[in-house]
């Protein structure tokens, strides 16, 4: 058990370690494809065998050739973390942003002191194993997996399409993903706070470098961003390990949450900053928008399977501890408030990317406010949310790069009648986005028992959030949907140029999608239930969904798609003339272009609304910011005025 | 109980239509008297719509009749969930998914009177959707009270409390009856699309649907305004009898208010649109809400 857990975080490095080392492209494709389906399939074999049990594992009594097996771990741990601490101090005096070598170097010095002066030893057991690991390691394996090989498809368009604007450092790159994967395997398997702490940093670190891949001013700037406010968190998290264990004599995430002390709220609040700056929250929002400058494959994996979770992950894991007191009121409020604004900011963009980006933002948010108020109903959406969020973001990302190499834009404007030109492609895209936010797609079902479970804990504010901030989801992802439908005659006909690595991935993704909305009641029942009940040490959780509800939603999904072959059918058959498109004026042959009032041809252009002179501003964004900065600080001061 | 909630459901698929279209008809008549006018006959929505489907259709493309079908059909489901008394919430989302057919109907079609209607509908959506959820939410509390703590969205368990919901819910009603002019599609937020295609738009949303398709288009409007009356009856509706006929009569009064202001005022802009709702919302919703809250 302990061994394969160990193979299961060590061998994505190892994988790392051969990318790194590989300057072959078909090496490299074999090698990744290999190392992908050894992680995949290890993962679902671990999930099998341990399905449903909860085990606590790797205690200092684990003697390996004659010395405590953690102890030597430590050592290297606190190694590689001096390590890092070099490269970002080295990195931010060549770029000459010194507070992150600061930030760095105040967390790693006192981290280190902690475990060197004895103070952080141990207690209790390092590594901790149930059903939302499992869930975890599942995203990780199968979404990253698939993204891995995605990168490979991608990074050789990438390339071609950059020509010598960018260096090319496909190794790197693809070594980088498979370290973030390692890095989350050891997040979800830590119980120790020490231990996670440490995969926390490597993420911090890994995302920074992928970042600044391109090594353009603007990649750098964005990097060292997103870099500082990770740190901060990285500070937050030191924090909460120094509190637990010099105040309680714990360092560990277990008996850390089942304490029954008041002051317990201290070292939460410290982990919630960590987990709200992973989490991209406002007022730390920024660095995820900065990320987009990284090729599509690191985006894809940093919203959907890593990095934003890790910060989920460690939300619900806390989230018992949160109920009812002042970090749980103050965590909702952010998320919800995050929720909100995000999805108002993403109308305004035409840029595919920055949408998804908002939105992912947006979402987190929602999860963040679920685990806030942190009771079992909530926690069963916050669940559903993640999953869900994580296979429909990696869906769209992938597509959306996709459709920037074959088309030349990733301007959602630009994508006006993609059926018509990239069937497939579209067809994937639509699917993503339903997955996001229609009915009977998951991610709309769990926001609808998120919505109940305000209800019952009473939150009317985030009722409000929650019902304003629905209509701006509907509204922006419509209107990129009803872009992609417009069945408008192509000007141009290009080849789908989408590599056969791309459509792996498209193409799993989208089945997985279609595949969690048909399997829902069986997910609810005896992975996520299960899951609830050991959080919050009931036998009896019943999710706010009733049976009969989830009867109607597949009875649904079944009818709609019996409408939709119908209407296929029904359209074949029966008698329709062809017509051409009203114009009010006269059509000059091609539906694009008119006869003007004046007489003269003029070119018609179907926009999209963005409503930028109402919200266009980048004032409500910083106003948001400074509106959350001064929440969080109000809350933090009087979580930890309340103790003292 | 089960075997009523299919019968209401079956009554509603059966009937659900023609209900709206008399109502449709007896709107006109009503308007042409206020109007000075004799107006044509209560029976004129359904000529009009057997004129539709008896025609030659004109498409632009295979992909409306899917679409306009699709729109026919998850209508049709959303008010015969509804009737069938089910979780009120999952109504409402239905609703939604079924509104955005009509969306992808218009902009599918790659015309631009139609894409500028389809741009108006999602304002629309946004301007009435938070107060859509908001009347579920209301109506959840105020079973929570009645039943002392055990809250449900269920529609039979909202019909069937101690004293009718409007009781506990005035805010959210007035909250609801604002949109529902703009459900309704009528003056002053018959902004997609109206009931007259001499509007800058033509006919916005519709402009491109002919023959068949605009017919079912149609007759998903019925169904449509059938259900929200419907959802205005479950205001009035407790376990009392004599809740059935007040319901009816609400319902009948407030279709004629509808109609009352569409005859009275004038197409306003979209910002004014949605400001206007989002602050009845905020206001009549919110404080409802916060009321419902902390002071039962």
């Amino acid at each position: 058990m302990e061994t394969f857990i160990a193979i299961l975080i060590l061998f994505p490095f190892l994988a790392a370690l051969v990318q790194a080392f590989i300057k072959s492209n078909s090496l490299r494709r074999i090698s990744v494809y290999i190392s992908s389906a050894a992680i995949i399939v290890a993962t679902i074999v671990f999930a099998i065998m341990n399905f449903g049990k909860e085990q606590y594992l790797v205690s200092d009594k684990l003697i390996i050739g004659g010395s405590s097996l953690t102890g030597t771990v430590n050592y290297i741990m606190l190694a590689v973390e001096f390590i890092l601490m070099g490269i970002i101090t080295y990195l931010s005096f060549k770029y000459r942003k010194y507070y992150a070598a600061v930030l760095s170097i105040v967390q790693t010095a006192f981290v280190a002191w902690l475990e060197l002066s004895g103070r952080a030893h141990a207690t209790g057991f390092y590594m901790f194993c149930d059903n939302l690991t499992l869930i975890l390691c599942l995203m990780i394996a199968v979404v990253g997996g698939l993204i891995c090989v995605y990168a490979v498809g991608y990074l050789k368009d990438y390339h071609h399409h950059h020509g010598d604007e960018v260096k090319d450092r496909r190794s790197f790159f693809c070594a980088m993903l498979f370290v973030f994967l390692g890095a989350m395997f050891g997040i979800v398997f830590s119980s120790n706070l020490i231990w996670m702490y440490f995969f926390w940093e490597i993420t911090s670190v890994v995302s920074f470098l992928l970042i600044g891949y391109t090594k353009t001013e603007e990649a750098v700037n964005n990097s060292f961003r997103a870099l500082w406010m990770n740190l901060l968190g990285g500070v937050g998290f030191a924090a909460a390990i120094g509190f637990a264990a010099i105040g309680f004599h714990i360092t560990n995430l277990q008996d850390l949450v089942a304490l029954s002390d008041p002051a317990v709220v201290i070292p939460l609040i410290c982990l919630a900053l960590a987990a709200l700056t992973k989490s991209a929250q406002l007022p730390f929002s920024r660095w995820l928008m900065g990320a987009m400058v990284a090729p599509t494959p690191s985006s894809a994996l940093l919203h959907s399977a890593t990095m934003v979770k890790a910060g989920i992950y460690l939300l619900i894991r806390i989230a018992p501890a949160m109920t009812g007191n002042l970090v749980g009121l103050t965590v909702a409020l952010i998320g919800g408030f995050t929720f909100f604004v995000a999805s108002i900011r993403a109308i305004i963009h035409t840029d595919g990317k920055k949408v998804l980006a908002y939105s992912t933002i947006s979402n987190l948010g929602l999860i963040v406010a679920c685990c806030g108020v942190g009771i079992n109903e909530t926690i069963w959406a916050a669940i559903f949310l993640m999953m869900f969020h994580c296979v429909s973001k990696s869906l769209l990302f992938q597509t959306v790069g996709s459709v920037e190499h074959t088309s030349g834009s990733r301007n959602i404007e630009d994508m006006h009648g993609l059926i018509k030109r990239y069937p497939a492609l579209a067809t994937a895209m639509t699917i993503g986005i339903a997955g996001m936010y229609l009915a009977p797609f998951g991610m709309l079902i769990s926001k609808w028992s998120a919505l109940q479970a305000f209800v019952d804990a009473g939150n009317i504010i985030l009722v409000l959030l929650l019902a304003f901030g629905s209509a701006t989801t509907l509204f922006y992802w419509t209107k990129w949907i009803s872009k992609l439908l417009a069945y408008a005659r192509p000007t141009i006909r290009r080849k789908d140029t989408t590599s056969l690595d791309q459509w792996v991935s498209i193409g799993g993704h989208t089945v997985m999608m279609v595949a969690l909305c048909l399997v829902f009641p069986f997910l609810s029942g005896s992975l996520v239930t299960p899951i609830v009940n050991s959080l919050y040490g009931t036998k009896d959780f019943k999710p706010v969904l009733s049976d009969e509800n989830l009867y109607i939603l597949i009875l649904m999904i079944i009818i709609l798609a019996l409408v939709l072959v119908a209407g296929f059918i029904i359209t074949r058959l029966v008698k329709t003339k062809q017509t051409s498109v009203y114009m009010s004026g006269i059509d000059t042959g091609d539906e694009r272009h008119y006869v003007g009032a004046f007489d003269e041809e003029r070119t018609m252009y179907h926009a999209n609304w963005y409503l930028s002179d109402l919200i266009g501003t980048d004032r409500l964004m910083n106003v948001a910011t400074a509106v959350a900065a001064a929440g969080l600080i109000i809350g933090a001061v009087l979580t930890i005025g309340g103790v003292l | 109980m089960t075997v009523l909630r299919i019968v209401s459901a079956i009554i509603y698929i059966l009937l659900g239509g023609l209900v709206a279209g008399l109502l449709a008809g007896i709107d006109r008549k009503f308007s042409a008297r206020m109007q000075g006018r004799r107006g044509p006959s209560v029976f004129q929505p359904f000529y009009d719509v057997a004129k539709l489907f008896s025609k030659e259709t004109l498409a632009l493309n295979h992909g409306q009749f899917v679409i306009a079908f699709s729109f026919l059909i998850l209508m049709i489901l959303t008010g015969a969930l509804f009737f069938a008394g089910v979780d009120i919430l999952l109504v409402f989302l239905a609703l939604s998914t079924a509104a955005m057919f009509l969306v992808f109907a218009a902009t599918s079609s790659n015309s631009a009177m139609s894409t500028m209607g389809a741009q108006r509908e999602m304002m629309q959506m946004l301007a009435y959707e938070p107060m859509v959820l908001i009347t579920a939410v209301g109506f959840y509390m105020s079973t929570q009270i009645m039943n002392g703590g055990k809250g449900s969205f269920k529609i039979i368990d909202i019909a069937s409390g101690d004293i009718p919901s409007i009781v506990y819910l005035p805010g959210i009603f007035l909250g609801f009856l604002f949109i529902l002019t703009i459900k309704f599609r009528k003056s002053p937020f018959d902004i997609s699309t109206s009931h007259h295609a001499h509007q800058e738009l033509v006919k916005g949303v519709t402009t491109d649907l002919s023959g068949r398709n605009l017919g079912m288009i149609e007759v998903a409007h019925w169904y449509e305004n059938t259900f929200l009356l419907g959802v205005v009856a479950l205001f009035f509706l407790s376990n009392d009898w004599w809740s059935i006929p007040l319901a009816i009569a609400a319902a009948v009064v407030v279709y004629f208010i509808e109609t009352i202001i569409d005859n009275v005022s004038a197409r306003v802009k979209w910002e004014l649109m949605v400001k206007l709702a989002w602050g009845v919302t905020i206001v009549c919703g919110g404080l409802n809400l916060l009321v419902l809250e902390y002071i039962f």
